[in-house]
């Protein structure tokens, strides 16, 4: 990896989901050298595992591939995937990270023929899929993945099924023994754009996911609506394959709770009803879809979007934060207990399958940033004098859906383009 | 109605929430209840209340005093803490439900019938005699609350748990004359009047 160039007016962007590439795209197309480190094995973030946004239900991989191809042809763009910022230090306009680069075992020549997957038996939970399913131990993350290149699970290495591998494949790209690399580089600006993180449901205890097979999360709701994802795109629910007709979405799991996060995670309502579309979408009629809420936040233009769902005779809504869920040990279908407000009627409601609107953490712990930088009390980054040269971008700056992510990554180029050209003019 | 309550009734005319914030423990915090209503669903006696938490919240928050300060809702807590423990505004509920009862009862207008409320009392009566509990005098209280004739047959039923406890010398029946006190009575005695002096002291301001 010695061929990586950097200086101090080149850009470092730290993350590649859609709020890094956005910045890293914004920046290097007004020719400005850039440098991204994601830590997965592609890039596209978690837009990757989305099946539709809001509100307009098109397809995330569109504009994904469109920015896919956007970083492919743009020279000024450096990618390293399978990597982290370990240590940062410096001040605006002279920054040295070091970067630690984890082996993929597998180089350049791979074709992504899929011959190293078709040799192997292990199997390991797949991440993509939240661990909803296994995936082989060579593995494509998913089909579009970028770059199109397989992995070599670092827990084969050593076992025959890591030699089968290598020799299935005709174009010598395994390598097992590729080692893990520390490398040091220069930047004059920082992008943060780590990202955000579901907040672990198993906290919520009176909802009982750790617990009952039929309560899940919005992410794996999400997993399910992909034909080539954990159910082969059926919405089924997980304790016995049954199709999930009757689906319950309970907004605020986690967020706007003094006792989980403090804030409200500002996507999850427009993420249940645009999930609720999905119901419809795969049982028409039969379809029936109760949303239990505090109240629905969907601001300004998504209020249309907000008010279609509410005509749909197959969605009702009720004003109420669920007290528990048990399970009804017969049919294993999840029972929702609370009280609502308006009539303070007490409910004991059954439904086949309970999806959980889980609320945005930031994906770094407050506490370990590699470098001093200023965060609120949820962890997010604030934007402060003090960070210097180091600016956060989409979700690490707040919980944000991906328009506003986009929007948040393009300012952050801005500024760090800023600093650099400031070092230009210095160096004349 | 006494004294105090018509002065309360004139002092916060339709403004109730001010009143309760003034005057009950913790009343400050029902402002801040954002009618979610998981207090409500999580009570394990919530079914039986006439209120759950919530709507009392809701209820004073619309004026509606006497319902409120009237009602036995609050009384039927039984401080198993969980809607604190999952009120996601963290109000402290429980406090709350017996600070509204503590002023019900402060103004004279509480239900004079509700059995956690008789109890309560017969408790604070006997503890504040001795300094300790007198356990046989309590019981025998409570079980003649609703009237000769029904405590007879209360008594009768709880006859083997009773002598149960006489084996096993949980229960003394030493207790039915004088009991055990504190080793200083009088100063017990004249602490609780001071406390109660400087209670009404607080109050009237």
């Amino acid at each position: 990896m010695s061929d990586i160039v950097a200086t101090n007016q080149t850009i470092l962007v730290v993350g590649g989901g859609i709020s890094g590439m956005t910045a890293a795209l914004e920046a290097a197309e007004v020719g400005k050298q850039v440098i991204l480190i994601e830590k997965r094995p592609f890039i596209g973030g978690r837009v990757s595992q989305l099946y539709k946004y809001f509100p307009k239900l098109c397809f995330p991989t569109c504009g994904l591939e469109i920015n896919q191809r956007r970083m492919n042809a743009n020279k000024n763009i450096t990618v390293l995937t399978m990597s982290e910022v370990t240590n940062l230090q410096g001040e605006a306009g002279n920054y040295t990270a070091t970067i630690k680069i984890s082996p993929r075992h597998v180089n350049a020549n791979c074709t992504a023929c899929g011959a190293c997957a078709d040799a192997v038996e292990a199997e390991f939970d797949n991440e993509f899929n939240y661990n909803m399913d296994k995936r082989k131990g060579a593995y494509l993350a998913y089909n579009m993945a970028q770059p199109q290149r397989y992995v070599i699970d670092p827990r084969m290495i050593g076992t025959d099924d890591a030699q089968k591998a290598k020799d299935a494949c005709k174009f010598d790209a395994v390598d097992l023994d590729m080692q893990e690399e520390t490398i040091e580089v220069k930047a004059g600006a920082v992008v943060w754009a780590t990202g955000w993180r579901p907040y672990d449901a198993n906290k919520i205890q009176p909802y009982g996911y750790d617990r009952i097979d039929n309560v899940i999360t919005s992410v794996e709701f999400e997993r399910m609506m992909d034909p080539f994802g954990p159910t082969g795109g059926k919405l089924v629910r997980p304790s016995d394959g049954k199709e999930a007709k009757n689906v319950a979405f309970i907004q605020c799991a986690g967020s706007r709770d003094r006792n989980y996060l403090k804030h409200c995670s500002r996507i999850c309502c427009m993420a249940s009803l645009k999930q609720s579309t999905y119901v419809s979408e795969k049982y028409g009629d039969e379809a029936e879809v109760s949303i239990y809420y505090i109240d629905i936040r969907a601001i300004d233009r998504f209020d249309d979007f907000y008010q279609r769902v509410q005509d749909d005779p197959n969605v009702s809504f009720i004003k109420s934060k669920v007290a528990n869920i048990v399970e009804n040990k017969e049919n294993g279908n999840p029972t929702l207990n609370g009280v609502d407000t308006e009539g303070y009627n007490r409910y004991a409601n059954e439904h086949d399958l309970v999806v959980l609107a889980v609320g945005m953490e930031p994906s770094v712990d407050k506490d370990t940033f590699p470098i001093e930088i200023k965060v609120n009390d949820e962890g997010f980054i604030e934007q402060d004098e003090a960070n210097g040269g180091v600016f956060a971008a989409g979700c690490s700056s707040d919980a944000l859906d991906v328009n506003r992510a986009v929007q948040s990554a393009t300012a952050s180029a801005l500024r760090a383009i800023q600093v650099v050209n400031r070092v230009a003019q210095a160096e004349g | 109605m006494s004294d105090t309550n018509t002065g309360m009734v004139e002092k916060y005319r339709n403004n109730f929430l001010k009143e309760v914030e003034a005057n009950v423990e913790e009343g400050e915090w029902v402002k801040m209840c954002m009618q979610c209503g998981v207090c409500s669903g999580s009570c394990p006696l919530g079914p039986h209340w006439d209120h759950p938490p919530q709507e009392l919240f809701m209820m004073i928050r619309a004026g509606k005093r006497d319902e409120v300060l009237e009602s036995t809702s609050m009384w039927m807590c039984t401080s198993c803490y969980n809607c604190i423990v999952r009120c996601p505004r963290e109000l402290p509920i429980t406090h709350i439900m017996h600070g509204l009862a503590h002023y019900a009862t402060r103004l004279g207008i509480e239900p004079k019938n509700q059995p956690t409320r008789k109890f309560a009392q017969l408790f604070w009566n006997n503890l504040a005699k001795n300094g300790r509990v007198n356990e046989l005098w309590l019981g025998v209280n409570l079980y003649f609350m609703d009237g000769f004739v029904n405590g007879i047959k209360v008594a009768l039923g709880m006859a083997g748990i009773g002598l149960g406890m006489l084996k096993a010398k949980r229960l003394s029946l030493k207790e039915l004359v004088g009991g055990h006190t504190v080793k200083d009575k009088k100063g017990f005695q004249a602490m609780i009047k001071k406390a109660q002096e400087l209670e009404a002291a607080r109050v009237d301001n």
